[in-house]
């Protein structure tokens, strides 16, 4: 594949995907559309699983900026939801803080 | 848990956040991200943008510095709506920790040290410290039992604050290491309470 083939040569997303943004099919899934490129319909199949970025860049071994630029194309379609970070928060309160230490503690050790 | 969250939804309002397993090389980052990722870890290599560089500008600043970064990434089921993600690099690229996308967005970092290199640390402590005021803590590797640096000796080494938490942990064993991990959200939890300010990575976006 010619990585910025796929992306009509845009090398910039229109929203912050980190590594770790996760992406998913909305509640009200609309369906894979027809039109959809091979590439965006096998990252639209994927998220109905819920992934990150990275996921999704390694599972269907796609470049990282291809991944990102592709998947705010589908979100602007919305036909993925792309979800909150704590790095989106203008600060992650302590309630965020507080609820990953209950996360780590309640782990099998 | 987030009264909002519907249980028939539980993608609906999902948030996922990242810390950063940083140390020299052999220090046992791989081995860490293993021990307590609830997958196998993955390795990967990705495209990465040089950090302290705006990242929306490929194609203004063609020659900005990329590369391609080796690392392994695990995760954490937080709850049913929070993911943690790990990400760590097997070390062969000393300055890796520098890969924007590796640390834009973590809520902190655990620097793996090795007590018979202590000095790689050092431009980890730096970066983090200095460049993008990333919350860490130290945690000594120790291989096979080896206690042949107290913690106390390690902070000094290294020149760390009294602020800085150091541990001490067996990177194969998951009970101490996911206590690294605890130590540093603690950490991050009382900078927040004591009014410093939460870090930004330099890079906009």
């Amino acid at each position: 594949m010619r990585p910025y083939a796929v992306t009509r040569g845009r090398t910039r997303s229109r929203r912050p995907l980190l590594l770790e943004t996760l992406v998913s099919i909305p509640p009200e899934d609309p369906g894979a559309r027809a039109d959809l490129t091979p590439e965006c319909r096998d990252i639209y199949v994927l998220c109905g699983g819920v992934r990150s970025v990275v996921e999704i860049s390694t599972e269907l071994s796609m470049p990282l900026g291809v991944v990102r630029v592709l998947v705010s194309d589908l979100a602007d379609q919305g036909l993925v939801s792309v979800h909150a970070t704590t790095h989106d928060l203008e600060r992650p309160g302590s309630d965020i803080l507080e609820r990953v230490l209950r996360g780590l503690q309640a782990l099998p050790r | 848990m987030d009264s909002r969250h519907s249980p028939a939804d539980p993608t609906a309002e999902m948030i996922s956040t990242k810390i950063v397993v940083a140390g020299g090389f052999g220090a046992g980052k791989t081995t860490l991200v293993g021990t307590v990722s609830e997958i196998p870890p993955v390795h990967t290599e990705a495209l990465m943008t040089q950090a302290s560089e705006s990242v929306d500008d490929l194609v203004d600043t063609p020659a900005k510095s990329t590369t391609t970064v080796a690392m392994d990434f695990g995760k954490i089921t937080i709850d049913a709506g929070m993911m943690l993600y790990l990400f760590g690099t097997p070390g062969q690229a000393r300055f890796w920790f520098m890969w924007d996308d590796l640390v834009r967005g973590a809520l902190g970092a655990v620097i793996l040290a090795d007590t018979r290199r202590l000095a790689d640390c050092f431009p980890v402590i730096d970066y983090f410290e200095l460049h993008c005021n990333l919350p860490f803590v130290v945690a000594v590797n120790r291989f096979h039992g080896l206690a042949t640096h107290t913690v106390d000796e390690v902070r000094e080494a290294l020149s760390l604050g009294p602020e800085v938490p150091v541990l001490s942990c067996d990177a194969r064993e998951r009970g101490p290491s996911t206590d690294v991990l605890t130590a540093l959200v603690r950490h991050v939890l009382h900078g927040q309470q004591a009014g410093r300010t939460q870090p930004r990575h330099a890079v906009s976006g």
